[in-house]
């Protein structure tokens, strides 16, 4: 990408539903997250900025090589660096930027008061570990639990992500687990410390589809209990529908669309959102041709000038190609990342 | 191995091998093991060799030690009633040397190999999980050492440090300093392959440190390859040993050690041949013991061979 990234005013952007003036827990503001890699520099996530409060959920939406789970992994400070940089951004939780915390500050913070879950729990638990000697670990390393009682917590803990005979199966190692179970496993551990916000990048990719609809209920009822926010990444519109709050839709690297979540569906006010809906089977449209979005993904070494999303773009003009859009506000929580917003709101192609 | 496969199946759980807990690596490996002949088999000589050499009296009514239990007048005597393996150049009865000789070698093998997986498994862990400048560092002094031929860098190093301070140490040392390395780069790829895993990721994500993460998750998923080599080493150590003594560089006399057998014995062969060829029979079957044992663990924990 040759052309400057172009300046997003954040105060424009509908960061924080929450009461004006106070800080979210989560903000991400303009981060850059950029590779080192052989064939150049990879800019993976450029400018993008969201914000989150307690007991909300945010879908962060995008296909493989968006951003969305190397802006998660930023804010999890689990990024490799080197190969990988943050060359510009904050990331504040409860108004301090993690960004600028030690290591060993970030250490705390992983795990009691931001957690993640992983895509495939298979690979996401330790194979030479019992399941419950990995839960238990939480509360032995963090609370200075004794074993017997770190134990107890752990069954406690595999009660209440409902895996059946939580006491016969404590000892049980991962892959004595079906998927859905060892995915129950990943969300234990996450959510053993009480974090306040939780992370759960693709949760329910490596599931079959009625698993996937008892994880996110799952999800959703253990945020309501304890009022934690949650970040869910994803690349499937179905599974955002019912637990999301609001959606923020990535591609190539920015976020080109923020909204409340039925506000998207309803009426999508960026392309490549529309798009993505239109690609979604649905039963009313049985025999005909399911919408694909032409094209390929961007490749991140190479970007395309202007908008990146412009070479798939039904809505496409000349600027397009040339001018970078920023994040237009449309309402107090919408924004769009595309010139011609209004057209596609109203559903004009051309 | 044909049992991995019957786990991951529930049509097959009916069978009576259900009565096996399917569990992690170790058990599994463990449960190879116990049914596999060559590990029982070489198990069974490695105990008795350990035996013998922590209590050769238990074996040997003579006390080889004791200079007086030799009887010029009997030098080279063939095998007898009294002396089973006959008697060597100094008539001292070769089957109670040969016994009192097995604790050199043990000894020596399994301290040069423990000496050998600590150093090069403490180094090699540290590489590959730092990497960057430690791991350069570690990895160019371990080709430095990796260069050099083993017997020949082993020569050096006891000719440097002289027959008068030679034995059991010396040998160890002139061992380990030379075989570290290859432990170093096998745990060091089995590390940096450990640590891309998403659990190493995931645990990160969950808040554990670096040494927790280092000891805890990547050291249990990374240590299975060293096992393979340290259990491997025990032989390659025991017979460097011997050729090393039998070279006149190793154990001194008046230490026993079979290697040195050999070498008193070789000139008067065809004379006397009973004194060179028991301590080298016993050499060839420890050795063989341990290779046995080696080639069983690789078998067991080795997932490629699975």
């Amino acid at each position: 990408m040759t052309n400057p990234a172009p300046a997003v005013d954040t105060h424009l952007l509908p960061a924080d539903s929450g009461p004006p003036g106070t800080e979210p827990l989560l903000a991400v503001d303009n981060l850059h997250v950029e590779f080192k890699t052989r064939q150049g520099l990879v800019r993976a996530v450029n400018g993008v900025s969201y914000a989150l409060n307690a007991g909300e959920t945010l879908a962060v939406l995008g296909e493989s090589g968006s951003g969305k789970s190397v802006t998660a992994q930023a804010i999890m400070g689990i990024l490799d660096m080197p190969p990988a940089r943050i060359p510009k951004g904050e990331i504040r939780f409860r108004g301090t930027d993690l960004l600028k915390l030690s290591e060993s500050a970030r250490t705390q913070i992983r795990g009691q008061q931001i957690a993640m879950v992983f895509q495939d729990a298979l690979s996401a638990l330790n194979p030479v570990f019992t399941v419950g000697w990995q839960i238990a670990e939480m509360f032995r390393v963090h609370r200075g639990l004794r074993k017997k009682a770190a134990y107890a917590k752990a069954i406690e803990l595999m009660d209440r992500v409902r895996i059946p005979a939580a006491r016969q199966r404590v000892n049980d190692y991962p892959h004595q687990f079906s998927g859905g179970m060892r995915q129950r496993i990943m969300i234990a551990m996450s959510i053993a410390l009480d974090p306040d916000v939780l992370i759960a990048d693709e949760p329910t990719t490596a599931l079959d589809v009625t698993v996937q609809a008892q994880i996110m209920e799952l999800l959703a009822e253990l945020q309501r209990e304890s009022n934690m926010a949650m970040i869910l990444i994803t690349h499937d519109l179905g599974v955002v529908a019912d637990v999301a709050d609001k959606i923020a839709v990535m591609y190539g690297g920015r976020i080109v669309e923020n909204a409340p979540v039925h506000d998207v569906y309803k009426n999508p006010a960026h392309p490549y959102t529309k798009g993505l809906l239109e690609s979604i089977p649905r039963v009313d449209q049985k025999g005909q041709e399911l919408y694909a979005i032409k094209g390929l993904p961007p490749n991140l070494l190479d970007m395309p000038s202007g908008c990146a999303f412009h070479p798939r773009c039904p809505f496409r003009q000349d600027d397009c190609v040339t001018d970078v859009p920023p994040l237009h506000a449309i309402s107090g929580t919408r924004s769009s990342a595309c010139h011609y917003w209004r057209e596609v709101l109203d559903g004009v192609e051309r | 191995m044909s049992n991995s496969t019957i786990t991951a199946s529930p049509a097959e759980n009916t069978k009576p091998e259900k009565a096996k807990k399917p569990a992690s690596l170790w058990s599994d490996a463990w449960y190879d093991l116990r049914h596999s002949k060559v590990f029982l088999f070489g198990a069974a000589l490695a105990l008795l060799l350990v035996i013998i050499a922590a209590f050769p009296s238990l074996f040997s009514s003579v006390d080889a030690f004791n200079p007086s239990t030799c009887d010029l007048s009997r030098a080279r005597d063939g095998i007898e009633s009294a002396h089973w393996f006959g008697s060597d150049n100094l008539g001292c009865d070769t089957y109670s040397r040969v016994i009192y000789g097995a604790r050199v070698s043990i000894i020596v093998g399994i301290v040069a190999t423990l000496a050998t997986s600590i150093v090069g498994g403490f180094l090699g862990l540290l590489a590959g999980f730092y990497g960057k400048w430690t791991d350069v560092l570690l990895s160019r002094v371990a080709e430095i050492f990796f260069a050099i031929p083993s017997i020949l860098g082993a020569l050096l190093i006891l000719a440097v440090i002289g027959r008068d301070n030679a034995g059991i140490g010396s040998v160890v040392l002139a061992l380990s300093v030379l075989a570290w390395p290859l432990v170093l780069r096998i745990m060091r790829a089995a590390v940096i392959t450990t640590k891309s895993q998403d659990y190493v990721l995931a645990a990160r994500a969950l808040g554990a440190g670096p040494v927790r993460i280092m000891v805890r998750h990547i050291l249990p998923n990374a240590v299975a390859p060293v096992i393979v080599v340290t259990t491997m080493n025990l032989g390659v150590f025991i017979a460097a040993e011997a050729a090393l003594s039998f070279l006149g560089v190793g154990i001194q006399s008046p230490d026993i050690s079979w290697g040195l057998m050999i070498a008193d014995s070789r000139n008067r062969f065809l004379e006397a041949p009973a004194p060179l060829l028991f301590p080298a029979l016993f050499l060839s079957i420890t050795v063989l013991a341990f290779v046995m044992l080696g080639d069983a663990v690789r078998d067991a924990l080795d997932p490629k061979l699975r």
